[in-house]
């Protein structure tokens, strides 16, 4: 398959990176010194994109590739691949769900019992030598506080699973409310937040959800309350969290996503009651080579005629 | 009861000594300048001591004081009690089982997450503005390692059960075999630190547990091993540990508790697999002011001739 072109976005592993070098013919966008040059250039032998959460495969993109077959996401999640436009040109789409569902599950109650627990906080004081000089200061206890999610998916559903273990009660919001599960419906995000203690972003990003956690949320949410995000940071208004924060009308605020990664505001670099993490929900070294897997997977049952292991379009 | 004198070790929670002060005649032992000066004062008043992790009745103490009937501990452990010579001479001790169990627990859980997935160094990293230089390295999935707990009491039994939620196959080992679990049980701490990736110490120090996680602990839990300590310093050599982690003989560390708090050994504030806390096991605002309503409950029912409620001796 080496005359196959695949064209990859930027670099994301270097495992899959070598693996489709050796099965294919790989155009590596990232070393083009003019990008619509080089697509314009290869445009004719790419069959094949492969993307991830940072850069996918937009209308633009789709459009300069007239041979592509073909979008393969090192990702879960598929917001920045224009699935419409996929839609009508026939151009399949495969992205990487269950194999990361652990990891950015783990990732969330890390997060939960950081900010809760002050564990990064408690780690700085430490470090500092500080404690020589007295305690630290009472945090508030996780076991037993009430856990909302936002879309019960199944990275919501693991969430809520390993919660559970907590003796945390779970509530969810969801498009549609889930028969087959018992913890508590809310129609809407704001009567979620208002009835929870931590809430957790773990939905899709679309049109739909794009802000679904807003001032109003946050107000809701309140200045007990700590909001998780594991989903993209769009999710949240961050000017909105930022002040939120700022203000102390929310709790605090345990994240992995950022509306414009790899930039943080720096505001929050100061706050005790946030923990940072730099999109690091599935990055674990068992967990991309198994993404890397299904991506080559994917690619390799499209191009010998085969069933898609995990298709979406 | 005012005219109850009793005597608070050291300074451990402004409730509980407020608690104390309305109902009964409060000595703080900190308050006096020195030991004679104290004794001359208060030997012949003193009927029960609150004590702590810090301080708490030793020989010396408990012989100095003639009226003693009761210790009553702000803590689980029992370890700076000198508990043989209030058996001898007829002292009750008390101690705040159970209500600090989740908080312990969720610490456990919390360290586990934090030095596995690397969660205060991501913190740092993206504080320090290092994410727009580049994406933070892998680190390794938690969801199924092998979690090794040594002392199956209540404590490790919760950890256990928080665990277990995320995939943890759990094995255990303690002075007896606990049948009424399904955990593996090994009959010796070095089979059970070569069978897991993840030991957490969870018992009781006594003599016989000093120093239980040794030298050839640790060799036996190995380069690719993380050893939790939330139980007390002491249980783990501490020197050797640190050799270990600074070899890499040891793959990291989450530790709550050491020899001689507040001093933690500076050659670990250097690593990037350690995770380093104050003594914050039990330290919420919900726990801690249940654990001294459980001190005050179990004077009050000692002085009112009724039964204790957590009673130890």
């Amino acid at each position: 398959m080496e005359s196959i072109g695949v064209l990859m976005l930027i670099p994301m592993n270097t495992y899959l990176e070598q693996e489709l070098q050796k099965r294919y013919n790989l155009f590596k966008l990232w070393t083009a010194p003019q990008k619509p040059q080089f697509i314009k250039e290869h445009a004719n032998s790419i069959r094949a994109v492969v993307g991830n959460a940072g850069a996918g495969a937009d209308a633009e993109l789709i459009e300069a590739l007239p041979r592509l077959e073909i979008v393969s996401s090192f990702s879960v999640g598929v917001d920045k691949i224009d699935l419409a436009k996929c839609r009508e040109k026939g151009i399949r789409v495969t992205n990487t769900p269950d194999v990361l569902t652990e990891d950015v599950a783990d990732l969330a109650i890390g997060l939960m019992l950081a900010v809760l627990r002050r564990l990064c906080e408690s780690d700085r004081y430490v470090r500092s030598g500080k404690w020589k000089k007295g305690d630290y200061k009472l945090t508030t206890k996780f076991s037993g506080k009430t856990v909302g999610i936002i879309g019960l998916g199944r990275i919501g559903m693991a969430v809520a699973k390993r919660a559970e273990a907590f003796n945390c009660p779970i509530c969810y919001y969801s498009r549609t409310e889930k028969s087959d599960t018992k913890y508590k419906y809310y129609p809407s995000v704001v009567e979620l937040a208002s009835n929870c203690q931590i809430l957790v972003v773990a939905c899709p990003l679309t049109e739909e959800t794009q802000h679904i956690v807003n001032r109003e949320v946050m107000n809701a949410l309140g200045p007990k309350g700590v909001l998780i995000n594991i989903g993209r940071g769009p999710h949240v208004d961050e000017p909105e969290l930022v002040s939120a924060l700022v203000e102390g009308r929310l709790g605090g605020a345990g994240l992995d996503v950022y509306e414009h990664e790899p930039e943080v505001p720096e505001e929050l670099f100061g706050l005790e009651n946030v923990v940072l993490l730099p999109h690091v929900g599935s990055g674990t070294v068992e967990t991309r080579k198994v993404m890397a897997d299904l991506v080559l997977g994917n690619l390799e049952a499209h191009f010998l005629n085969k069933p898609l292991l995990t298709p979406l379009v | 009861m005012d005219s109850i004198t009793v005597l608070m070790t050291s300074p451990m929670s402004d409730y509980l000594e407020n608690q104390l002060k309305d109902r009964f005649n409060l000595v703080k032992l900190w308050t006096y300048s020195s030991k004679t000066d104290f004794f001359k004062h208060n030997s012949h008043s003193i009927r029960a001591i609150v004590g702590n992790t810090k301080i708490g009745a030793d020989a010396e103490l408990i012989d100095s004081l003639p009226e003693l009937e009761i210790v009553s501990s702000y803590s689980v452990g029992l370890d700076k009690i000198d508990l043989r010579k209030c058996q001898e001479k007829g002292i009750r001790v008390t101690n705040t089982p159970d209500v600090l169990t989740d908080d312990v627990a969720d610490v456990a859980m919390g360290l586990m997450l934090a030095v596995v997935r690397r969660v205060c160094e991501c913190d740092r990293f993206v504080r320090r503005g290092l994410w727009p230089k580049g994406d933070f390295r892998l680190t390794n999935k938690f969801s199924g390692m092998q979690v090794g707990i040594v002392g199956l009491g209540r404590i490790g039994s919760a950890i256990a059960k928080r665990a277990e939620a995320f995939g943890c196959p759990i094995s255990y080992y303690s002075r007896s075999e606990k049948p009424e679990t399904n955990y593996k049980y090994f009959s010796n701490i070095i089979d059970l630190a070569v069978n897991c990736q993840i030991l957490v110490v969870a018992c009781a120090l006594t003599e016989e547990t000093h120093h239980i996680v040794n030298r050839e602990v640790i060799d036996a839990l190995g380069p690719e091993g993380i050893l939790i300590n939330i139980g007390r310093g002491s249980h783990i050599d501490e020197p050797e540990l640190v050799s270990a982690l600074l070899e890499g003989r040891l793959g990291g560390a989450g530790l709550d508790v050491f020899e001689n708090e507040p001093e933690v050994p500076e050659q670990l504030f250097g690593l990037e697999n350690v995770v380093l806390m104050p003594h914050v096991g039990s330290d919420t605002v919900e726990t801690t002011d249940a654990m001294a309503d459980l001190v005050i409950k179990n004077l009050e029912a000692h002085f009112l001739k009724k039964p204790l409620l957590t009673p130890v001796v």
